[in-house]
């Protein structure tokens, strides 16, 4: 291919957009409707999914030992413990450290009444699990042991944060086939609509002798633009909502600060940005194929 | 391999005589009568002709056939050489730049410009920008449209822009120059100057073919004329006359 004939063929996508501009409309206000409900699932999704993994982080198991175990022993423990794939994280808390927070916590000048340590007994590992779901199968692990003497866990915290967790996941996969849908729907419109629009022009142009790529290139380039254009409309959009719904979540529910924590846009447009181009890019390439392709054969 | 030789030897001396040959070709569609019945032509190189016919003659699928947009049903169909029952969709564009194609509704790129019209033919084969700004300003000359080159065609008249496309037909000097019904929608005046314009692109060398309804043409140009009659060739005389249906 000539040199004037590639950049003709990129000129010639550039022209086109201008010289079918209700279709160019319609086709970027379709890729932008779809990409913004996605991108905007996608945030509510990503936040959701961020509250409740701080949840989890929360979430831990207590290991008590039996009267008299050595600190050794339960090092050795722990060094076990940390070894597991589920587990996140293993605390050492000694007697002392344990009879200290429980001071803090609870008796405060009261305190000073005891001469001695009451929980001496109560040296214990805290053990954070990286995937709730498993703390069944940990805890059994751990009552295996031998020098345990009890295991804490929170059953309902667990149970609910995995059912949270799969509730996300099964609204996320609706949610997504529903957008799938609509968009398929949406697009395979504009599509019709250009294909009755270019039906005229790809059959000229057949005919005076071009090839397939030649006819192609065109609208694939135009697809392409309108795909990136039709991508970062939503995004922008997306920019300020986002950071206007964070503020106004901030200041409203000052109170739920530490549950709601919600994530910087920056965190959330480092997937969002190149998944919706790659989306808007995808629907306009095959948009542009699937319109071309059907008058291909004259 | 000799025999393959004494084949491609047959096939160049019939191209040198028959630029067009149509043996036994039948064109049958899903439902109905077949387009074209067992129809046998041969056409030379450098000659005009006329095919004349009513609806349903068969004359509009004909085209489309020398156009490798349809396929022969039984038969053969030989263009310059090339068999179309046999040709490969991938070939197709390389032959149909051998042809210039001239429509009644003229079929022009109606959001350019009369140059970009013309000038979009020699794109498709990739000819320099430095030619094309040589060879569409000189077809417009021929013409007669030289100074309109900047018009948007929807702006010119009929007759102005059947000649954008019997220039853009014409642009890359094609062999042959087929033009399906190009006066119907033209006035007395302007289909006689399209007529002059395709006998003088004939004088000079390309074969030309055209159907046509107009008797008033046909009768005074003097040319050869192949009448069609449901899907068959009853007439084909030189010098000939258009012939009424009940003839």
């Amino acid at each position: 291919m000539r040199m004037s004939s590639f950049f003709f063929t990129i000129g010639q996508g550039f022209k086109s957009l201008k010289r079918n501009r209700w279709y160019t409309l319609a086709s970027v206000a379709t890729i932008s409707a779809c990409l913004f409900l996605f991108g905007v699932f996608y945030s509510i999704v990503t936040n959701f999914q961020h509250v409740v993994k701080t949840a989890e982080e929360g979430v831990s198991v207590t290991v008590f030992f039996n009267e008299g175990t050595t600190e050794d022993i339960i090092l050795a423990t722990k060094a076990l413990v940390e070894k597991r794939p589920e587990v996140r994280q293993v605390v050492y808390v000694s007697a002392q450290e344990a009879w200290e927070g429980f001071k803090e916590d609870y008796l405060g000048e009261y305190a000073d009444g005891f001469t001695e340590n009451p929980l001496e007994d109560s040296a214990n590992l805290q053990i954070y699990l990286s995937d709730v779901s498993m703390q069944p199968a940990l805890v059994t692990y751990l009552e295996s042991l031998s020098d345990i003497r009890l295991v804490n866990k929170s059953e309902v915290t667990a149970s609910t944060l995995v059912g949270v967790n799969s509730l996300i996941a099964y609204i996320s996969l609706g949610i997504i086939a529903i957008l799938l849908l609509v968009s398929i729907f949406l697009i395979s419109n504009t599509v019709t609509i250009g294909i009755s629009v270019r039906k005229e022009e790809i059959n000229i142009m057949k005919y005076i002798g071009a090839t397939d790529f030649f006819v192609r290139a065109p609208f694939v380039i135009e697809g392409i633009i309108i795909g990136i254009i039709g991508s970062i409309i939503p995004l922008f959009i997306i920019y300020i909502i986002y950071n206007k719904t964070a503020v106004y979540i901030a200041e409203r529910f000052a109170m739920l600060n530490s549950i709601l924590d919600i994530l910087p846009v920056g965190t959330i447009f480092e997937a969002l940005v190149p998944i919706s181009v790659l989306i808007g890019v995808g629907i306009g390439f095959l948009g542009s194929v699937a319109t071309v392709r059907k008058h291909l054969h004259v | 391999m000799e025999k393959v030789l004494r084949k491609k030897k047959a096939q160049r001396s019939a191209y040198d005589d028959d630029i067009i040959t149509l043996d036994n070709v039948t064109k049958s569609y899903a439902v109905g009568k077949p387009a074209l019945n067992g129809v046998t032509l041969h056409i030379k190189k450098g000659e005009f002709v006329f095919i004349v016919g009513d609806s349903g003659s068969g004359k509009s699928t004909l085209i489309k056939l020398l156009l490798r947009e349809l396929v022969p049903s039984e038969g053969t169909i030989t263009v310059m050489g090339h068999d179309l029952g046999r040709m490969r969709h991938r070939n197709i564009p390389k032959f149909r730049r051998n042809l210039g194609i001239v429509f009644q509704d003229f079929r022009l790129l109606k959001d350019r410009n009369v140059y970009e019209n013309v000038a979009f033919a020699q794109r498709i084969i990739q000819k320099s920008s430095r030619e094309i700004r040589k060879n569409v300003p000189s077809i417009l000359a021929t013409v007669g449209l030289a100074g309109k080159y900047k018009s948007k065609v929807t702006q010119l008249s009929g007759g102005e822009q059947q000649r954008v496309a019997l220039a853009r037909a014409m642009v890359n000097k094609p062999t042959i120059l087929l033009a399906d019904e190009p006066t119907g929608n033209l006035d007395p005046g302007n289909s006689w100057d399209i007529m002059k314009l395709m006998e003088q692109i004939n004088e000079n060398g390309t074969t030309v073919i055209v159907v046509t309804h107009n008797r008033e043409i046909v009768n005074a140009m003097h040319k050869r004329v192949i009448t069609m009659k449901k899907g068959v060739v009853i007439y084909d005389e030189e010098e000939g006359e258009y012939h009424d249906e009940d003839e």
